[in-house]
């Protein structure tokens, strides 16, 4: 019993210790220079327009409109809700999975004018596993571009180059794969458009 | 399967390896009460006070059943703390969405998940979890766990080193250490580095953005912040794997780059691999920590190359639509890190007891999934989670010793102690307590209204979401076929249970074995002594792992991913 007691209290006196040393000190350690060093990166990549946020570089926002690029499907509440992160988790065999994508490409090849039956980037139509997936493939762009630049009236070659300067390659030239932007992109349509207004 | 992502997996492990010698080194000092480490300038006075503040003799050494007492009671109450925290978040400080209290079972649930190591999360962190919740309910028990954890494998390795001792070192003396020596300066760095890679690190209220093109009524994005950067380097760390965000290490803000991505995994098999080499180095004997080292590797490798494969080929139904086939199995999986590295993560989460996830197992194709799974029900000793792996592969490493034994018809002999009765009994004792609560609670979801009520999917599927949560919830994983809802009454009861058993019940007849291996006498080497070292240890080793495993999860398996697999290939049949 009193082996028992003595544990408890070592126990107690031991978890108060290591809260205040890993869960207050250790926190607030990598608070500081985060906020000294990578102060733009530690608030959440934000981007601002007019002195206004208008989204985060790392979080996706949904696009419908012609003249815009649109990001892949979301999952994430009702699309890219950013409080409801999560995938559609619905499995391969899945009748709704099935269905969605049947229509996602149908719309897909419509929007873009593909021929029916051509061939659709995966990421295209499918959801991400974050429903916040900031990115698409530079496939995906590619075939976006043609509808893109008649909305805004842009010739193909300066929206391709827009795509190019933003597209992110392997990190390190090794890690991950190409990707650009969806936000990023679509900010700098609109900033051509509001220079040129 | 693309040259890019051979250069990726070759880098992988070829880093891995080379960290394992170091990361072992510090091990052996960290682990040793009067060992020097390069942080001792600054950390030892706090060392001093921290035994001051406990009470505690870092010299006073444990037998193995009191060693096992001051862990359960310090996870006890812990558990407690994490339980009161949660029910109280509403009146406690840093809660800057006005969250409520978390209602009981679910509680009940995270805390378990979470003193046990596993990060089994029923709840999504934004919309639950206050950054206080967050930062001291749940952070603490990924430092906390994972100390336990390697201290239970120095515990192991001790009683395999020493002789004629009736103690395994001390409790107090390992956690305050491995927490102080190893986690934290390693978790300072890491967190740097991933708030350089666009991890968030503050501790302002959720932010408003105005969006550039509403959609109907919604003009705005909730995009919630908080103390990130600092959990997600303990959470990899640790094996823990508790995403501070519901979409865990896929969602943007805790995993932001394929560089954050890669530091991540490493990250998860840094500790593991470095105690192989411990291993190695308190037996005297580092051709035997390098020989369990290639096993796991091995293993590895098989897992990533079905994974990977599986994943790339895609899912036929889908590309019948019309998707480019080239693009593999894209649902549930983020456009930067791609088919390889959700491939490679998934596999390397599982192998461990980490669980974060950067894609949604619950989306692979049904071989794709069947990897995690299996990994998991192997007993996640693929470098396995921060010293549950070491010692779970030591229990394997007794029964392959014990196997070899009966078939030369000798008693069994492992680094020089004779392997008897006892120890048997208690390895085997923790494969069954392991088989019983994964295929028993699977049985039971299967056919009880509860069960069903939760699944996401139907058909086969079905029944993988149900085997998927209890291996992982029994393996400590905390990974999800995501599908599933688990927060009910019944999951969380039955769930935090599971865990529970997958937990203690594991540790407590792995020190009984420890205890048992430390009291021996050494035994001279003879001609007929076992090699743990060679290439022929090593195919036994990775024998009796897949063996015992093969032998006892296939039934299951071959209802759930693979019946799935052939009829994804050769039907038209949906669920």
């Amino acid at each position: 019993m009193k082996s028992w007691i003595r544990e408890i209290r070592t126990s107690l006196r031991a978890t108060a210790a290591l809260v205040v040393l890993l869960c207050g000190l250790y926190p607030l350690a990598v608070w500081g220079p985060a906020q000294i060093l990578f102060p733009a990166k530690a608030n959440g990549s934000l981007l601002v327009r007019d002195g206004k946020v208008v989204g985060s570089e790392l979080i996706g926002q949904g696009f419908t409109g012609a003249g815009y690029f649109h990001p892949r499907p979301s999952a994430a509440g009702g699309g890219y809700d950013a409080l409801a992160s999560g995938g559609s988790n619905l499995g391969p065999l899945s009748k709704d999975l099935i269905e969605s994508v049947r229509g996602r490409a149908a719309a897909y090849r419509a929007e873009n004018g593909l021929e029916p039956g051509a061939a659709v980037p995966a990421d295209a139509v499918t959801a991400s596993g974050s429903g916040l997936d900031p990115h698409i493939s530079l496939q995906n762009a590619g075939l976006q571009t043609p509808r893109v630049a008649r909305a805004r009236g842009l010739t193909e070659a300066a929206v391709r180059e827009l795509i190019g300067s933003l597209a992110e390659g392997r990190d390190l030239g090794i890690f991950g794969e190409a990707r650009v932007n969806v936000l990023k992109l679509n900010l700098t349509l609109d900033e051509k458009r509001d220079g040129g207004r | 399967m693309n040259i890019p992502g051979w250069i990726q997996l070759v880098l992988f492990l070829g880093v891995l390896c080379l960290l394992t010698k170091p990361v072992g080194l510090l091990l052996s000092r960290v682990l040793d009460p009067e060992g020097r480490t390069p942080f001792d300038p600054v950390l030892k006075p706090i060392e001093r006070l921290l035994y001051r503040l406990l009470g505690v003799d870092p010299k006073a050494e444990q037998t193995w059943k009191q060693y096992a007492f001051s862990l359960f009671a310090f996870s006890l109450v812990g558990l407690l703390f994490t339980y009161a925290v949660l029910r109280l978040q509403h009146i406690l400080p840093l809660n800057p969405q006005k969250l409520g209290p978390v209602p009981p079972d679910l509680a009940f649930n995270t805390a378990v998940s979470f003193s046990t190591n596993t990060n089994w999360q029923n709840y999504a962190g934004e919309s639950t979890l206050s950054y206080f919740s967050q930062m001291v309910g749940l952070a603490f028990h990924n430092f906390a766990s994972a100390a336990a954890g390697i201290a239970v494998a120095a515990a192991l390795v001790r009683g395999i080193a020493r002789r004629s001792a009736k103690t395994l070192g001390s409790f107090w003396a390992d956690l305050v250490r491995v927490n102080l020596y190893l986690l934290l300066p390693i978790c300072l760095v890491l967190s740097l580095v991933l708030v350089s890679q666009g991890v968030i690190q503050n501790f302002q209220p959720a932010r408003q953005a105005a969006l550039i093109e509403p959609a109907g009524t919604v003009a705005t994005q909730t995009i919630p912040q908080g103390p990130a950067a600092s959990q997600i380097a303990i959470k990899m760390l640790g094996t823990n794997g508790g995403g501070f965000f519901n979409a865990n290490a896929a969602h943007p803000y805790e995993n932001p780059t394929p560089f954050s991505n890669f530091l991540q995994m490493l990250a998860i098999f840094l500790i593991p691999a470095g105690l192989t080499y411990y291993l190695g180095t308190s037996v005297k004997n580092r051709r035997h920590g390098w020989a369990v080292w290639t096993a796991m590797a091995v293993l590895f490798l098989a897992g990533v190359f079905v994974c990977w494969r599986a994943e790339s080929v895609g899912n036929p139904r889908l590309t019948a639509l019309g998707l480019d086939s080239a693009g593999g199995n894209m649902e549930g999986k983020e456009v930067r890190f791609g088919i390889f590295n959700s491939s490679l993560f998934a596999t390397v989460t599982t192998d461990a007891s980490c669980g974060a996830v950067n894609a949604m197992h619950d989306s692979f194709t049904p071989l794709g999934g069947l990897v995690p799974l299996f990994n998991m029900q192997l007993g996640e000793v693929v470098f396995g989670g921060v010293g549950a792996g070491l010692y779970g592969i030591l229990v394997f490493v007794v029964l392959a010793v014990f196997l070899t034994g009966l078939m030369v018809g000798r008693t069994p002999e492992y680094l020089g102690k004779k392997i008897e009765g006892y120890d048997v009994k208690v390895a085997v004792l923790t494969l069954l307590i392991l088989i019983f609560s994964i295929l028993g609670f699977a049985a039971w979801g299967a056919v009880s209204r509860p069960g069903l009520a939760g699944l996401g999917n139907k058909g086969p599927h079905g029944l993988s979401e149900i085997l998927y949560a209890f291996s992982s919830a029994t393996g400590n994983n905390g990974s999800a076929f995501g599908g599933l809802s688990g927060n009910s009454p019944w999951y969380n009861v039955t769930l935090g249970l599971a865990m529970f058993l997958g937990r203690f019940f594991m540790i407590v007849p792995v020190l009984a074995l420890a205890g048992s291996l430390g009291r021996k006498k050494l035994l001279p080497p003879s001609e007929a002594s076992f090699p743990v070292g060679g290439t022929m240890f090593i195919i036994i080793l990775i024998g009796t792992i897949v063996i015992v495993g093969a032998l006892t999860y296939l039934p299951a398996l071959a209802l759930g991913p693979i019946v799935e697999h052939f009829t994804m290939s050769g039907s038209a049949l949906v669920y």
